[in-house]
């Protein structure tokens, strides 16, 4: 054996391995790069959202600076003028106290009939658990025109428990299907073991499930309140007066005064509005994204 | 002892059975009874509010707008008698079939680039591009409407600035039409993307190391391996979303409100139009229902994949 | 403090019958086991002792009362599971404490119980962690622990070990034999290996295909099964099972399992094999039977010379496997004087061991 005989293979190898971490790298690079062109793309709307809130109505008005940054200096009028010259606060309001019993209503509806078509089961249980996700599947454009006699009939047209009515038509198909899931994955000794400890079937849920299942309920619980935080089509079809509107319609209708479009004011009442999903986002990522999968892989 | 336990047992039988008369049965009868009631809310609430609408549809779109006589299939032979009901058709499923065929499209090259990634970083990336996702699409259709406002356009303000000239964004007809359409794919990709990269995380990673062996390049591991392992999510995902780009009315109502010249219409605004706007429920009605047969076969499918999914799961 | 006795019980799921008709009488403070391969029913039966199943036919008495339609609740039972089924959200102690509770013990009484559990078991320490921060063994602890504190009429057992590695099942398996001797509690006891009956039993039910083959004490079981299913499932490796002709030879019997090959059948079993004489039978033999030559019980006509097909050293004795006739038989000998495979050795069959089975009805003669 010589010592080129070595070397030869050696370095071959040597070469290849560097050029596998080059690759690698480029790789990475390129990734890098193409993300931020994405992450561009997907955060322009809310970074000029902030931009325009935070300046004055003068510079916005401007139409030869840069509408990119903020030039004249970062400046509260508009939330100022937002809160204290507009509905805007009736509109957070009346949007806080539907989703808030959006939420109510859609966990115990749905926590109940998960359980018991996850668990207990009884004669077309199957049937309902596939008729639930087909209800899911009907979209709120198609339901609005017929809701809106049915909320005219009941007295709640124009009033905010009108909402309070319908919108658990848009969580209660998602929530109690994500929680059979999260229900079903729950091994079956567990309510056996509790059935021998002398549980009755309430207690098996409230003491067994739902601190078993905690993760899927926080998740049902952050999709049925960004569903109903967001939800526009129905407050736009029943809901008229400045006073029972709620924020998604309110800020997109009600803020803009004939002609004249308060950009400065309206991108601050869209930011404000847009705040508790995003915040709520930023503290539950991981719920949030559980829930919005597991309606595809559970089940 | 075993005697013991034989002779002592035929005295106590009937006395013990009586006793204990059924109560296992009784229990268990009583178990549907409680499963049934706890399903109760759920179900008046499907009952009431979307099975009963659904069907009160369907004779509403057969009333006149005063609805105070029948009139068949009078709206539905009216509504497909005009062109912009037409308009609203091929608008439709231009901006549906467009926006989806981009969503999948964008989300399936950013979730490959998180995935890329290594673990550490992977978490923020995907948490930044969610963002269009999480905030209510109303208010984020309000901040395109501002970026693309005719004489303040931020873009144009960068177009201008490159010297070419301003694009009329939302004025004209056709450039409406791209508008409306990139604002749904920003809107969707994300949802897109979390899907697939979930999806892509529950692929066996020894399936890689195998066809890394076997010589597979990575073009070929994703022809071969992902690709197949992800195909149900993929289909699952993409008629999900045809169904909600389909009946989307958020971003046309806010952007354009089906202007210019009724070109951005789609079935839900068009029908809000007819329907709240103009105060012709029926007609209205029989617009929406005009949505229920794709729906209808787009949600068959979804059922069948998420069906096939959860068999491959469990 | 119970007896358990079950009566013509039947389960039947939709059209396949699960268990068919069984008989058993469990006497106060006894430790039965349950053993068979899988889906032979034990499972359902336990599940049916423990109320999770619905009796199809037949009766089940718990201390002298049927107890059929009551639910688990209220049948004074407790149940260990393979999985341990604890709550995950629970330290050690609720868990132990959650049935207490809900019968609405007082908390001194619960607490006095549960720390007196937790010395049997030797768990005191791990009283407030979650199952998530216990071992295996420790969660399995934990679970017996669960049933020790209701001090239920009986213990169930549903294949508890299955689920823990080699080493920490025998450690455990001891662990619940002590346990049974400190509180002394009728035990029925599911599972699939066969040492695990042996070990811990009283007395061991060996079931197949949904029905009771034999109930016997371990050591009768090994000695005297009474089919060729029990037969061969008792016993490591598996009695060899080898086809064979009974020859008269003079006043004697001999048992011809090949050309070459025919052994004798002891004096002392002539007269119980004599009216079989001249028919085809299988002849049983366990491994530990099939031996080199040893001084102590050598009998000559006993010895054969075959060859090796595959040797398998164990380390303190060696398995070897020959064929005869088509039909593959293991021995079990010394290492020091074991061959290599292919090549010829001497060996001597222990036939005051032997079993023969008629093949017709596979019951042992």
């Amino acid at each position: 054996m010589t010592s080129a005989a070595l070397s030869a293979p050696a370095k071959r190898r040597l070469g290849a391995r560097s050029s596998l971490r080059r690759n690698r790298r480029w790789a990475l690079i390129t990734s890098y790069v193409f993300l931020v062109i994405f992450a561009i793309f997907f955060l322009i709307p809310p970074y000029y959202m902030i931009v325009t809130a935070f300046k004055s109505d003068a510079e916005v008005a401007h139409m030869a600076t840069n509408p990119w940054i903020i030039a004249d200096g970062i400046t509260l009028d508009q939330f100022r003028i937002l809160l204290t010259q507009t509905d805007f606060l009736t509109f957070f309001k009346n949007t806080v106290i539907v989703t808030l019993c959006v939420v109510a209503i859609t966990m115990v509806v749905s926590v109940l009939a998960a359980f018991s078509l996850g668990r207990m089961k009884f004669w077309g249980s199957s049937v309902l658990a596939t008729g639930i996700f087909l209800t899911y599947l009907v979209p709120d454009t198609l339901l609005f025109i017929p809701l809106f006699q049915i909320v005219k009939a009941v007295g709640l047209l124009n009033s905010y428990w009108g909402m309070v009515l319908v919108y658990p038509t848009l969580t209660v198909p998602f929530c109690t299907w994500i929680m059979i899931g999260y229900f079903q994955s729950i091994p079956k000794e567990l309510d056996e073991a509790a059935l021998i400890d002398g549980a009755s079937h309430m207690q098996m849920l409230t003491k067994i499930f739902i601190p078993v299942a905690l993760p899927g309920i926080i998740a049902a619980m952050i999709f049925a309140f960004t569903v109903s935080w967001a939800a526009f089509v129905y407050p736009m079809a029943f809901l008229y007066s400045a006073d029972q509107q709620v924020l998604t319609v309110g800020t997109v209708t009600s803020l803009i005064r004939a002609d004249v479009y308060k950009w400065g004011m309206l991108m601050a009442g869209a930011l404000l509005a847009a705040a508790p999903p995003l915040v709520i986002y930023a503290f539950l990522m991981d719920y949030y994204i559980a829930g919005l999968t597991a309606g595809a892989t559970k089940g | 002892m075993a005697d013991a336990v034989q002779t002592w047992l035929p005295g106590l039988q009937i006395s013990a059975r009586r006793s204990a008369s059924r109560g296992l049965k009784q229990f268990l009868r009583h178990r549907s009874t409680i499963a049934f009631l706890m399903c109760l809310p759920l179900m008046i609430i499907i009952a009431a509010l979307v099975i009963y609408p659904a069907f009160y549809s369907i004779y509403l779109s057969m009333l006149n707008k005063a609805q105070t006589r029948l009139v068949g299939l009078g709206n539905f032979t009216f509504l497909l008698s005009r062109d912009v009901f037409w308009m609203v058709v091929q608008q439709t499923a231009i901006f549906a079939l467009t926006a989806v065929f981009f969503k999948a499209l964008i989300g399936l090259v950013t979730a490959h680039l998180i995935n890329n990634l290594p673990a550490r970083g992977q978490r923020k990336w995907r948490g930044m591009l969610l963002v269009p996702w999480v905030i209510p699409l109303a208010l984020s259709s309000l901040a395109w409407w501002w970026l693309f406002d005719p004489t303040h356009s931020a873009f144009n303000w960068i177009i201008t600035g490159l010297g070419f000239h301003e694009i009329p964004w939302l004025s004209d007809p056709y450039w409406a039409r791209f508008s409306v359409i990139l604002v749904n794919v920003w809107y969707g990709a994300p949802f897109f993307l979390i899907m697939y990269l979930a999806a892509l995380k529950s692929v066996p990673e020894q399936l890689y190391e195998a066809a890394a062996i076997d010589g597979a390049n990575a073009w070929q591991k994703f022809r071969h391996i992902t690709l197949p392992m992800m195909r149900n999510i993929i289909a699952i995902t993409v008629l999900f979303s045809l169904i909600v780009t389909f009946a989307n009315f958020d971003i046309v109502q806010i952007m354009t409100a089906g202007g210019p010249r009724n070109m951005t219409h789609v079935f839900a605004t068009y029908a809000f139009m007819l329907g709240i706007r103009s105060g012709d429920l029926p007609l209205g009605a029989a617009t929406s229902l005009f949505m229920f047969p794709i729906l209808g076969i787009a949600a068959i499918f979804i059922l069948r994949g998420v069906r096939k999914r959860g068999r491959e799961i469990g | 403090m119970a007896e358990v006795a079950l009566r013509n019980v039947v389960k039947r799921f939709d059209e396949v019958e699960a268990v068919r008709s069984i008989n058993l009488d469990i006497p106060d403070n006894e430790f039965v086991v349950l053993v068979g391969p899988s889906g032979c029913g034990k499972s359902t039966t336990l599940r049916m002792i423990a109320g999770l199943e619905e009796v199809t036919a037949g009766d089940i008495y718990i201390g002298g009362e049927i107890v059929n339609d009551l639910p688990p609740k209220d049948r004074d039972i407790a149940m260990v599971f393979q999985n341990y089924a604890l709550y995950p959200h629970m330290t050690a102690f609720e868990n132990m404490s959650f049935g207490l509770k809900l019968r609405r013990f007082p908390k001194d009484e619960i607490k006095r119980r549960v720390d007196n559990a937790a010395r049997i078991l030797d768990i005191a320490e791990l009283l407030d962690r979650k199952p998530k921060a216990l071992s295996g063994g420790q969660r399995q602890r934990v679970a017996m622990g669960r049933a020790i504190v209701r001090n239920p009429k009986v213990f169930l057992f549903d294949e508890p070990l299955s689920n823990l590695d080699a080493k920490l099942r025998v450690q455990m398996r001891t662990e619940i034999k002590r346990v049974h001797q400190m509180v002394k509690t009728t035990t029925v006891y599911v599972t699939h290996d066969q040492v695990e009956a042996m070990t811990l039993a009283d007395r061991v039910v060996v079931m197949n295909g949904g029905a009771i083959e034999q109930i016997a004490s371990p050591h009768d079981l090994y000695h005297n099964p009474k089919t060729r299913f029990v037969a061969g499932f008792i016993g490591s490796p598996a009695m060899n099972f080898i086809r064979c002709h009974m020859e008269q030879n003079g006043a004697g019997l001999r048992a011809r399992i090949s050309d070459k090959i025919s052994l004798p059948v002891p004096a002392s079993l002539t007269a119980r094999y004599q009216p079989h004489s001249g028919k085809a039978l299988i002849l049983g033999l366990r491994p530990e039977h099939l031996t080199e030559p040893r001084r102590s019980d050598r009998d000559q006509n006993c010895e054969f010379d075959i060859t090796l097909d595959v040797v398998e050293p164990m380390g303190m004795e060696t398995m070897v496997y020959f064929t005869v006739d088509g039909q593959e038989i293991c021995g079990r000998v010394d290492p020091g004087s074991a061959k290599g495979p292919g090549e010829v050795m001497r060996l001597h069959a222990n036939m005051n061991h032997m079993h023969l089975i008629d093949p017709q009805t596979d019951a042992v003669l």
